[in-house]
Formats: C-alpha cells, structure tokens, sequence
C-alpha cells in the first residue's frame, strides 16, 4: 500500500491571523497511498492545516509540495489533484444533487460523457440514486455528508482532505461514510482526515498525526502505541 | 502574574526608531513654508475689487482640495505597491493617504462654505461640484467604515487596497464634473469658467504670486510631511497591537 | 490542467439562472421593490406632469441602483452561506471566470428588473420609456453598476457586517454610472437633440469599459487570504 513516494511535504509551515500564530512551524511528509487521521482539540490548528493544504489559504511562511508541484505559487496544478470535504457541504441548496455534481465536474473540466459515467457512479455509491432528482435543501446532514464526499472525488483527486466528516452523523451513516473511505484507499489515493474524536478513526487509517497549540505533538504509526498514548497526546 | 504586572509600566514603553533627519527636515520646512503662504495670502496679495477680504480664502481652499488629491494619490500608489508585493508598509501609507485626504477635503469643504456664505449668500448648495465633492468625502469615510468591520489582518489589507484604488475614481469626477453636468455655479480658476459662474476673479498678478506658492505647497509637502508622520504612528500603533496580544498569550 | 475560462463562465452563469428560475430569490424580490420604490418616490416628490419630465430618470436609476444592491448582496451571500465561494476558488479555475460568471447573473436579473420597469413607469407616469436609446442606456448602465457591485459585494459578504456594508462602499462608487445614465436618460425623453445626450451616452460606455477592466484585473486579491 505505502510505495514510499511522497503525495505531501509541508516545511516550516507556519500561519498567522492578524497577531494570533495558528500553525508553528510545522514540519511533515505524508506518503502516497496513505491514511492520516489528524487528531487535536478544537482550535489546535487542523482546519487552517487542510485549507493551507488545499490552497485556500497562503502559509504565512514555509512552503507545501504536494505532488511535486510548489504551493502557491503552482497552485493551478495542485487543485486537480485535490479534494475537500469541508465543515461546510459546499453544495447549492437550490439545485438538485445531480445538478450539483454537474456543476463541480464543469469547473473541473471534465468532459460530457465521462462526466455523466461518473455521477451515475458517485450517486449510487453515496446511496442518492433515488434521490438524484431532489433539491439539496430536503436533504438530511448525512445525505448532504455523503453528496459533499462525492462532490469531492468527482474529478477523482489523488488527495481527499476531509474535515471533520463524522460530525453530525448517526451510526449507520458513519459506517457508511468508513465504507468510502475504505474504497477511496484501496483505489490508491490519500486520505487526511481530521477529527476530534478518537473512537472515530476508521479501522483503515494508518497514521495518526495529532496537533496541539499549533504544533505537532504526535506523529506515528496507528497500532504501535495504543490508543490511551494517542489520546493524552492529542488532547495535550 | 502579580510581579510581572508590576513590571509591565517599563516594558510597556515602545522604542520605536528615532525621526529620520530627512522627516525632521521636511517639518521644519512645511512649516515654515505654511507660515510663507500665509503671510503672502493673507499679506502681500492685494485686495480682490469685487470680493474684498474674504477672497483671500481662495489661497487655502482650492489648495487644499489639491492636498487630498495627492493624499488620495498616494492611497492608490500603496494599494497597487501593496497587492503587488505585499508588504504591510504600502498598505500603512494607502491608509494614512486617506486619512489625511479625508482630512485636507474637509479643510476645502469648509472653507468653500464659509467663502459661499458673504458670496452665493448660502453656506450650501447641490451645486454638481459641491455635490461630488460631498461624494468624495463619504466614499473616503466608507474607506475608513469598511476598514473597521474586516477582522482579519490580511484580507483587511488586500480589500481596502482594492477600495483605495476604486474610490479614487470620485477624485477625478470631482475634478471634472465640469466637463459631466457644465451647468455649475462653481469658479473655475484655471481655464475659461462656466457662465453661470459666480463669484470668479481675475487671477491678477496679486493672486498669482499668493496662490502658486500655497498651491505647490498644499500640492506636495504637507501631504507628504503628514502622511509620513502618521505612517510612523501606524506603525507604533501595530507595535502595541503585538505586544498586548503577546501579553494576552502568555 | 486550467479549466477553459469560457467553459467555466458558462457552468457558473447557467448554475446561477438555474437556481434562480427555481427559487426566484433574487428577481421577484428586486422587481417587488423596484414597484414600491416608484411608487414611494412619486407620492414623495408629488409628481405631476411637469415634474415627472425632470424627474423620472433620477427615479428610474436610483431605483435600479438600490435595487441592485439587494440582488448583488443576495446573490453573493448564497455563494457565502454554504461556503461554496470556497469550493468554486478549489477548483482550477481562473478567478476572473469566477467574477465573470457571477457579473454575468448580476446583470441579467438586474436587467429583468429594469425591462420589467419601463413599460410599468410609461403607464405610470405617462411618458414613454420604451425607446431602443433608453434601453441600450440601461444596458450600459446596469452592466456598469453590476461590475461594480459584483467585485464589492463579494468583499462586503466576507465582512462582520455583512449585507450593511455594500450600499456604503457601493453607492459612491457608481456615482458615475448614475450621472451619466441619468443625463443620457433625461435627454432622450426631452426629446433633446442627439448631440445633446450622446456625449453622456459615450462617457457611460467608456468609464463602463474601464471599470471593467479594473474590477477583472483586481478581483483576485478580494477571494485570497
């Protein structure tokens, strides 16, 4: 699974809002392929740590390579390979769910016909083939949960980011949401994966990276300490 | 906590960097230069025939628009340097440039009123120029309202630079609002005056060596002088900023 | 690798008219207040016939312009309330397209509203609007207002104060536009020579171009962070 290439380096990555440091020099590199659940108390910093990775927000200083390709300055590039699955679903609540996919594989550039295979794929896979046809706005947070998934991979991104996923959701649609992320894996991409809640990391994720105060506290195999070490680093 | 409060007073103190000799040079002789032109307007220029003494605040009036002219100018050199390199000290003289435009344009505002009051027989009127300059001021204290609701440092920065270059657009309709709507009551000194114009004079010999001086003056050295030391305030002022957020931090 | 700036113009313009023809946010509330504003300003301003001559094209633009100004808030903030701004600055898409393909959606609901205007203040007030010149005037008019808007407007929604800011920082700022189309407006209804309102008619399409060419070229720093 982990063929030891490098999808993400991040060096000396710091941001800064106004007076307030978020990040401290944060220093890493994620391998193609896997599955890092990132792990901190809430404002440790792992939301501005997705959207510096994402592109939507510049580092203060330091510099991120994802797939050899120099962020920001090629950001064009990188946005190709990426996928964000936000606090927020991103959708349009006024469209239906194929509209929205529709929307999203325009701006990526995906052509007609591969774009029309790949909703019919993404829908039935999230579970929305029935409702394809209905308004975002009827939609309860886990459908949206699992739209907001799908419109993330559409353009099928070597990197899916994923903030918080399990907020908001019920058991069964947890389980489901670690279905595909399952599947996302073993198709080869990378998952980073924040959370707050320990009992939610997928049985898949491989690496646990955990953020305290901005800086990183914990970096390590899932499995090689057990999960009580994980936590108090976590939460320190 | 209780010792450190204690030693706060001392550390509080911020040591900026002395006045440059260039800016200490620059005040004395703005200054001095103010002092000049207004003993040359208020002194040596004659007495206009028809308008009598209070013509003489045409020597502060219409230079002051040109001070916020420049002001404003230099706003939109900072916004473009700002969002072209992104350093903060652009975006500091976009936002002294406004303050002090905004400050110069009510000097002008002010005095055209109490010059209308004995001439047009009112301190206002919606005369097109009048009017637009009004514009100018509000669009230049929307600046400073738009300025105060953007939290973030950053987008705070690259919005009001966009804004400083967008507004500026109300300096050049106030300069040419002649050319829009001609039929304004307003002077014009240089160049033919409508014909509705009241209250025109003659740029005699008088007026002319009152009123080059005061306007090259207005035109670059109290705008700059001005404007550096705010920037320098600014800067003091950030300075502050840090250190109480280093304080809250600890 | 860049998706073709037309393509996404295309995908955002036709997003936004879809939601638009379903849900009909932004127009039916533009043209509801668009009628009560005429309505308000010829009780306010007593408008008899001699009156409304001088008057109805101040009335016409200051009533498109506010109106305007709901639509623009509008229509951004539904970009903001989901957070799908940032899903459309994810994907490799110039910025311009963006303000493109927002501009485009601003002008075409505001210039309903303005068709919508003239035949209801011709039968109002008793003076015919619906002349070619008036409507190429508002063309060029609520293009020129709405590239203004759509660049503030997207500053404003990302402010604490929201929807409150926009007529602030907007207003001023389309002075141009509004004096202009107003004085262009008012000579064609006047029955004024050409030469008379050409001049206006011209100006209004040059500073429109300008504009234009600013709010594209400084779009970009308004969505970064």
């Amino acid at each position: 699974m982990n063929d030891a290439r490098p999808i993400i380096e991040a060096e000396n990555l710091s941001k800064v809002y106004g007076s307030l440091p978020v990040l401290r020099s944060l220093s890493f590199t994620v391998w193609r392929g896997e599955f890092v659940a990132l792990l901190g108390a809430n404002g440790s910093g792992k939301t501005t740590l997705l959207r510096l990775l994402s592109g939507l927000s510049k580092p203060t200083t330091g510099a991120i390579r994802i797939g050899g390709w120099e962020m920001p300055r090629e950001a064009m590039a990188v946005r190709a390979q990426i996928g964000l699955v936000a606090h927020q679903p991103l959708l349009y609540e006024n469209l239906t769910a194929r509209e929205n996919l529709d929307f999203y594989g325009k701006l990526y550039g995906i052509e007609r016909d591969e774009r029309e295979r790949r909703i019919k794929e993404l829908l039935i896979a999230a579970g929305l083939r029935k409702r394809r046809d209905s308004l975002v706005r009827s939609f309860s947070r886990g459908m949206k949960q699992r739209l907001s998934i799908a419109r993330a991979t559409l353009h099928q991104p070597d990197v899916l980011l994923l903030d918080e996923p399990y907020s908001g959701l019920d058991q069964a649609a947890a389980e489901r949401l670690d279905g595909m992320l399952a599947a996302t894996i073993a198709e080869g991409r990378t998952i980073i994966m924040s959370t707050h809640q320990l009992e939610r990391i997928p049985p898949t994720a491989g690496r646990a990276l955990a953020l305290s105060r901005g800086r990183i506290s914990f970096d390590d195999a899932i499995g090689s300490r057990n999960m009580s070490e994980i936590y108090r680093f976590a939460s320190a | 906590m209780a010792d450190k409060a204690k030693s706060l007073p001392g550390e509080l103190r911020i040591e900026g960097p002395p006045q440059p000799r260039a800016l200490r040079l620059l005040t004395v002789v703005t200054v001095l230069g103010f002092a000049a032109t207004l003993v040359l307007g208020l002194g040596l220029a004659g007495v206009d025939i028809q308008q009598g003494e209070i013509q003489r605040i045409f020597y502060i009036h219409m230079p002051s628009f040109f001070g916020a002219f420049t002001a404003f100018g230099l706003t939109v050199a900072g916004g473009l340097l700002y969002l072209a390199r992104k350093s903060e000290k652009w975006d500091r003289i976009a936002l002294a440039g406004v303050e002090v435009g905004l400050a110069f344009s009510l000097i002008n505002l002010l005095t055209g009123a109490i010059w209308a009051r004995p001439i047009w027989n009112t301190w206002w009127t919606w005369d097109p120029r009048l009017t637009s300059a009004a514009i100018m001021c509000l669009t230049y204290a929307a600046y400073l309202m738009l300025r105060a609701g953007i939290e973030d440092a950053g987008r705070r920065r690259a919005f009001m630079s966009v804004y400083g270059i967008l507004a500026f657009v109300t300096v050049l309709i106030t300069l040419f609002i002649i050319r829009i709507v001609p039929e304004t009551i307003h002077p014009m000194i240089v160049g033919a005056s409508p014909q509705k114009a009241q209250g025109s004079f003659e740029a005699t010999s008088g007026v002319v060596i009152a009123l080059i001086p005061s306007l090259l003056l207005w035109l670059t050295l109290m705008p700059i002088t001005i404007i550096w030391h705010r920037v320098r305030l600014e800067e003091r002022m950030e300075a502050l900023h840090r250190l109480k957020m280093q304080a809250l931090s600890e | 690798m860049k998706t073709p700036f037309v393509k996404c113009v295309a995908a955002i313009l036709s997003k936004d008219l879809r939601a638009e023809i379903r849900a009909r946010e932004l127009v039916s509330v533009m043209a509801l207040f668009s009628l009560l504003s005429v309505l308000v300003f010829s009780f306010a301003l007593e408008l008899d016939r001699g009156a409304r001559e001088e008057a109805v094209s101040g009335v016409l633009w200051v009533t498109l312009i506010f109106a305007s100004l709901l639509g623009f808030n509008r229509s951004m903030a539904q970009e903001r309330e989901q957070g799908n701004l940032d899903s459309m600055l994810l994907a490799p898409v110039s910025r311009a397209a963006i303000y493109v393909g927002k501009l485009l959606g601003n002008f075409i609901f505001t210039l309903i509203v303005g068709l919508v205007m003239l035949p209801l203040m011709t039968v109002l007030y008793g003076l015919d609007l619906l002349d070619g010149w008036v409507i190429l005037t508002m063309v060029v008019g609520i293009f020129g207002f709405a590239s203004i808007g759509t660049l503030l407007a997207t500053m404003t929604v990302q402010t604490r104060a929201r929807e409150a800011l926009l007529p602030i920082a907007m207003l001023p700022i389309v002075l141009p536009f509004l004096l202009t189309a107003a004085r262009a407006t008012k000579g064609i209804l006047s029955g004024a020579p050409a030469a008379e309102w050409q001049g206006p008619l011209g100006m209004l399409g040059a500073i429109c171009v300008i504009y234009l060419a600013l709010c594209l070229l400084l779009y970009e720093y308004v969505l970064e962070e």
